[in-house]
């Protein structure tokens, strides 16, 4: 008999053995608590996670995980990994999910073949490589789910800081800070709009001091908005284009011919005060 | 010689942003000015982004490599995705089949020092851009 089928065999023979060892291991490892994971939980997962497996090398497929017999199995072994990570377990309390099927597992394979010279090494090998592949599955997932946290928390913070701030009467600026990719450019072009028919403003100041890459796909945004700006009666200005960004610019072959810049914010709140006929004074010292 | 090698996945617009970091990392790495950076990563983020939505998605490899007694930063954008009929019409300022400005590839051209694009219709696009320290 090969050792596929023997391992095949295994499972299914000592299925309540396995699983009533295999919690036992999880739960002495893994950190429960009521309002995170509960031994409910636990059992449940790894029945589920059980019978999905069986499945699987019912195949008889144990060495290509990649395979579409393993499709469900990773699935669910995914959803698992992926709960128990948003809940803050670290990679070693995810992985602990497969590895602790192991020592269960091995006890098993020494008992059931340990008659045979030959037979234990071979199903303990089978066995060792199949557990590290899941094993390293979850770690990989793991990566992800963090990576997908990050990515989320990244997006909220971009929304979050796109400031549309009255400096005076008609007068709005909107510096930008940071990565300008084209969602978040939208964003931020749409509500400076809205925020310019709301204040009843004519002078906005775009500032992308705190812009570190401008390429034609953010120019383009800059110029639809001013464009949109004008038709609304509002004059945009582009303010804190830095030196590195000018040339690169020059390069790309982006002109903002008809669009008025200024160095600084400063400078382009000055041209906005004298757009809207306001005058600013130093006040005489009184003696 | 490459003495430093990475690639990324490109398939969606963060993946641009991510890009566009690591080729900065980068420049910063080999000693590239502010300017030179600035060039690179701008030319990097054109190239990423018809590599996501024109090739279908692909890959960018970022190469530091040594040749005699320079150092430069190599990037690779990779698709398989349509590729282009005509490279010089694409190189054209202006020529654009996506509502864009056109400036990507010819600006990208002349933001680098190296430059060369390889295209087959139906096969997918390879573009490769330089620029030494
Ligand atoms: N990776 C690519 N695969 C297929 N076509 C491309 C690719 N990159 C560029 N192109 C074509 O070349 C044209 C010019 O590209 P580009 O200069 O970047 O301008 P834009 O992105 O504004 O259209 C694109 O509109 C597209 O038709
Ligand atoms: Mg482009």
């Amino acid at each position: 008999m090969d050792t596929n089928n023997n391992l095949t065999e295994l499972f299914k023979k000592y299925e309540q053995e396995l699983l009533t060892d295999w919690i036992k291991e999880q739960l002495a490892v893994i950190p429960l608590h009521e309002n995170l994971l509960t031994e409910f939980e636990v059992k449940q997962d790894t029945t589920d996670f059980y019978n999905a497996f069986q499945l699987a090398i019912q195949g008889g497929e144990l060495v290509d995980i990649k395979g579409a017999h393993w499709e469900k199995t990773l699935q669910l072994l995914d959803n698992i990994t992926k709960s128990r990570t948003r809940l803050g377990f670290t990679p070693t309390e995810t992985a602990t999910f497969i590895f602790s099927l192991k020592q269960p597992l091995f006890t098993l394979i020494q008992k059931e073949f340990g008659r045979d010279v030959n037979t234990p090494g071979k199903e303990l090998w089978a066995a060792t490589v199949l557990l590290d592949k899941l094993g390293l599955y979850t770690a990989e997932s793991y990566i992800k789910t963090k990576e997908e946290i990050i990515r989320r928390q990244q997006n909220e913070m971009l929304e979050l800081s796109t400031p549309v701030v009255k400096v005076w009467d008609k007068i709005l600026a909107l510096p930008l800070i940071g990565t300008l990719d084209s969602i978040r450019t939208q964003v931020v072009m749409e509500t400076l709009l809205q925020e310019i028919v709301r204040t009843e403003s004519s002078v906005a100041i775009i500032d992308i001091t705190g812009v570190p890459t401008v390429d034609t796909l953010v120019a383009q945004h800059l110029m639809k908005t001013v464009s949109a700006a004008r038709l609304m009666g509002a004059e945009c200005i582009i303010s804190g284009i830095r030196p590195q960004i000018a040339q690169s610019m020059v390069h790309l072959g982006v002109t903002f011919s008809d669009i008025t810049t200024r160095a600084t914010l400063a400078d382009a709140i000055r041209h906005a005060f004298a757009q809207t006929g306001v005058k600013v004074s130093r006040a005489s010292r009184q003696v | 010689m490459i003495l430093k090698s990475e690639t990324l996945e490109l398939r969606e617009d963060n993946a641009v942003v991510r890009v566009r970091q690591r080729a900065r990392a980068l420049a910063i790495e080999i000693g590239l000015g502010l300017v030179d950076q600035t060039k690179i990563v701008t030319a990097t983020s054109e190239l990423a982004r018809n590599t996501v939505d024109y090739g279908g998605g692909g890959t960018a490899t970022l190469d530091v490599i040594n040749e005699g007694n320079r150092r430069g930063l190599k990037l690779t954008f990779s698709d398989q995705g349509p590729g282009i009929e005509n490279i010089d019409l694409a190189l054209t300022d202006g020529y654009t089949t996506g509502g864009g400005l056109g400036l990507g590839l010819s600006g990208s051209r002349r933001l680098v020092n190296d430059f060369s694009i390889d295209s087959t219709p139906g096969i997918g696009t390879t573009v490769s851009i330089t620029r030494w320290i």
